[in-house]
């Protein structure tokens, strides 16, 4: 398997050339080419897993094939792969999730005009973002990494026809090359001082490196990626926008892998951020405040994907503060369980769109009595975010709680204490407003159960929502943390006072939804009364578009004007005048052509003339 | 007696005077002939030279011999596209001969 292992990313590339070129005609052979595809990416993944464990492969021990790609003096580029448990965790992850989206896609999308489209984007994207991951050095990734960014602007914007959407995706687009360009110039930094692109060789050379006013720079410049690409405090602002795709590309994209890809860079160039305290310090103060932040927007929110969004927000801002705070392992182990868990929460999302038409949650609403399926999987994902042992999101909220509580800043721990409350919270007013209680729109169609091929989907995810968080369970010997780790791998301690107020806050969290939404023994509209800066900030995002926007309107577009004024003016100015001096020149000069033989000769003549005069002078040098 | 001197300044006037005719003569049969006046001038002055400068050897003599020769086919030569401009264009002053300016 391990040789092979390059055909993870290929197999989903041919399924998009197939589709694209070839099958796309037909709609479920599309469908069928691009499941195949991934379902292979998976048992390839899965095989690799094995030989991984078997191999002994560890972290300190990567394996690793490369090919030359481009040489040039001073340039070695190279296409490789690298594999470590990181790596495969990763890919384990994606491929799942993927084939359970693709599947659950079938249904979803079954009566869109556009099926075989977007199976090819969705396969493209795979492809991206597989690459992504098996990459073994900066450029590659790079490369990927601005793959992802462009197949995820074809998803977000599917439905192009939507002005919504076509804004979303540039907002998506824009926000992400603003970001890949910190991380562009990160690497080559990197490159220009090391002098390599290579993940393991950097890693040997950050190590010995001392220059740490270097390091912080090349770490920030590199972190900034990730702030782009898993949306964190100042540039989320395209994750809640790029809901306006299909709700199983939000899933996949926004929840499960892409916005993952930032996190997954952060713990691949490690020793880049951790050479660096004070790196550190800000990758750990920009996530807790994002978590922080956005689990206070997801309390207002209406629009039941926008919910959905904050919260992956800020469960993204949970694990870059896990990096932060430094425990890589603690931020993989909740991207893991974080995956399964949001993406059956996107899906059971979808299903319930699906069922009704209407995402506003306001309008929902009873849907416990015609969605049996959804609703116990939607619950079973939102027990699992909202930290209630003995799912998944508890044990890996509990590592990054732990994290960030033995790192010492206090200050943080409460912030995500205060953020899992808050999650608690807003997961559970989303459920009860959803699926329980009566039905508050209008229209008198019954929503029904969706098909099994999207149901299915919910539960093997519900099932892994469950389970996966038990590979990292603090009592274990040979868990997660034994697996991906920095330096060496440390067993997490049980701190059970940690254990038992992350639960409580929890349950406190769950509580109040239940007597705000459920038994309404608390108006919610009263609350909203009492504090109405409070909700009005909330409920307009902190004001950030509107400020970017003021931002952009006022001084990007008149800095903007002020350099197009430069360039017309000045630089084309000096152009046009050269041009324009030639022009006049030639237009006198012509007329030293009169066409009138005899003129010709006498100015012949007195050529020569004066060229004898010249040679003849001694005075004017010539001949003596 | 005559000296080289002599030979000189007859071949300087009649130069001048072929010069002046072919920059300020209008027709172009006309400024022919003062070119033909041009290089007679240049032979005298050749043999001149020869004559009382290197009287043993013939390299003037030859050298005006040559001019006459090649001043024979330049007169054919250009009397033909004369000719050939005049029945085209019926005139021969080439004042009015400027197609060539742009």
């Amino acid at each position: 398997m391990i040789e092979i292992v390059w055909l993870i990313p290929f197999l989903p590339l041919i399924a998009f050339v197939l589709i694209t070129f070839l099958v796309g005609k037909n709609r479920m052979v599309s469908a069928l080419t691009a499941i195949l595809a991934m379902a292979g990416s998976l048992i390839i993944s899965v095989g690799l897993a094995v030989q991984v464990m078997s191999f002994g492969i560890t972290m300190e021990h990567p394996r690793e094939f490369a090919i030359k790609w481009l040489q040039l003096p001073g340039l070695y580029l190279e296409m490789g792969v690298l594999i470590d448990p990181l790596t495969v965790i990763m890919l384990l992850v994606v491929t799942l999730i993927s084939l359970l989206v693709f599947i659950y896609s079938v249904g979803y999308m079954a009566h869109d005009p556009g099926f075989s489209r977007y199976f090819s984007y969705l396969a493209l994207f795979t492809f991206s973002m597989l690459g992504l991951v098996i990459a073994n050095n900066y450029f590659q990734m790079f490369v990927f990494w601005e793959l992802v960014g462009l197949s995820s602007y074809l998803l977000i914007g599917f439905w192009y026809q939507k002005n919504s959407a076509s804004a979303a995706n540039k907002k998506a687009f824009i926000t992400n090359r603003v970001a890949d360009f910190g991380f562009l110039l990160g690497i080559i930094i990197l490159f220009l001082y090391f002098g390599t692109f290579n993940c393991g060789q950097l890693a040997g050379a950050i190590g010995a490196s001392a220059d740490l006013n270097f390091l912080t720079l090349a770490g920030v410049l590199v972190f900034i990626g990730p702030v782009g690409k898993s949306g964190q405090f100042p540039l989320h602002v395209w994750l809640p926008d790029a809901m306006e795709g299909p709700t199983p590309v939000s899933a996949l994209i926004h929840a499960a892998t892409m916005v993952a890809a930032g996190v997954y860079l952060i713990a691949r160039g490690y020793i880049l951020f951790a050479s660096s305290a004070e790196t550190l310090q800000i990758i750990a103060v920009i996530g807790g405040w994002t978590a922080f932040f956005a689990a206070s927007i997801a309390l207002v929110q209406q629009d039941m994907k926008r919910i959905l969004a904050y919260s992956t927000l800020s469960q993204l801002g949970y694990m870059v503060m896990a990096m932060g705070v430094g425990s890589m392992t603690a931020g993989m182990f909740h991207l893991t369980t974080h995956a399964f868990f949001k993406a059956l929460l996107f899906l059971g999302a979808g299903s319930a769109i699906h069922a009704l038409h209407e995402q506003n949650i306001m309008k929902m609403g009873g849907l416990y009595k015609h969605m049996k399926i959804t609703t116990y999987t939607m619950l079973i994902a939102a027990l699992a975010i909202a930290g209630v042992p003995p799912l998944a999101g508890f044990w890996s909220k509990d590592e990054i709680l732990t994290a960030a509580f033995t790192h010492g800043n206090y200050n943080l721990f409460i912030l995500a204490l205060v953020t899992a409350f808050m999650t608690a919270f807003y997961m559970f007013r989303m459920v009860f407003l959803a699926f329980y209680g009566e039905r508050r729109g209008e229209g008198s169609h019954i929503p029904h159960e969706s098909p099994l091929i999207m149901t299915i989907p919910l539960m093997i995810l519900a099932f892994f929502s469950i389970v996966s968080g038990f590979i990292g369970l603090p009592f274990l010997e040979n868990g997660f943390s034994t697996w991906v780790y920095f330096h060496e791998p440390h067993h997490t301690v049980v701190n059970w006072g940690i254990m038992l107020s992350s639960v409580g806050v929890g349950l406190l969290g769950i509580y109040l939804a239940w007597l705000m939404y459920y038994q309404k023994s608390i108006s919610a509209a009263k609350v909203a009364q009492t504090f109405p800066g409070i909700y009005k900030l909330l409920y307009n995002k902190y004001y950030i578009d509107e400020i970017y926007s003021w931002l952009f309107e006022h001084i990007v577009l008149k800095l903007a004007a002020a350099f197009n004024w430069t360039d017309r003016h000045l630089v084309d100015g000096m152009a046009h005048a050269i041009a324009d001096g030639t022009r006049l020149i030639g237009r006198k000069l012509r007329l030293a052509q009169t066409g009138n033989l005899q003129t010709y000769a006498l100015v012949l003549f007195a050529a020569v003339v004066l060229l004898i005069l010249l040679a003849g002078s001694p005075v004017l040098g010539g001949v003596r | 007696m005559i000296t080289l001197t002599h030979y000189l300044i007859l071949s300087a006037i009649l130069f001048c005077i072929g010069l002046f005719g072919a920059l300020s003569k209008k027709n172009a049969v006309a400024i022919l002939l003062c070119i033909e006046l041009m290089l007679n001038a240049v032979n005298i002055n050749l043999v001149a030279f020869s004559r009382y400068l290197t009287p043993a050897e013939f390299d003037g003599h030859v050298f005006a011999i040559f001019i006459i020769v090649v001043a024979a086919a330049e007169v054919a030569l250009a009397l033909a596209i004369i000719i050939a401009i005049f029945r085209q264009r019926n005139t021969s002053v080439v004042a009015n001969l400027h197609w060539l300016k742009w």
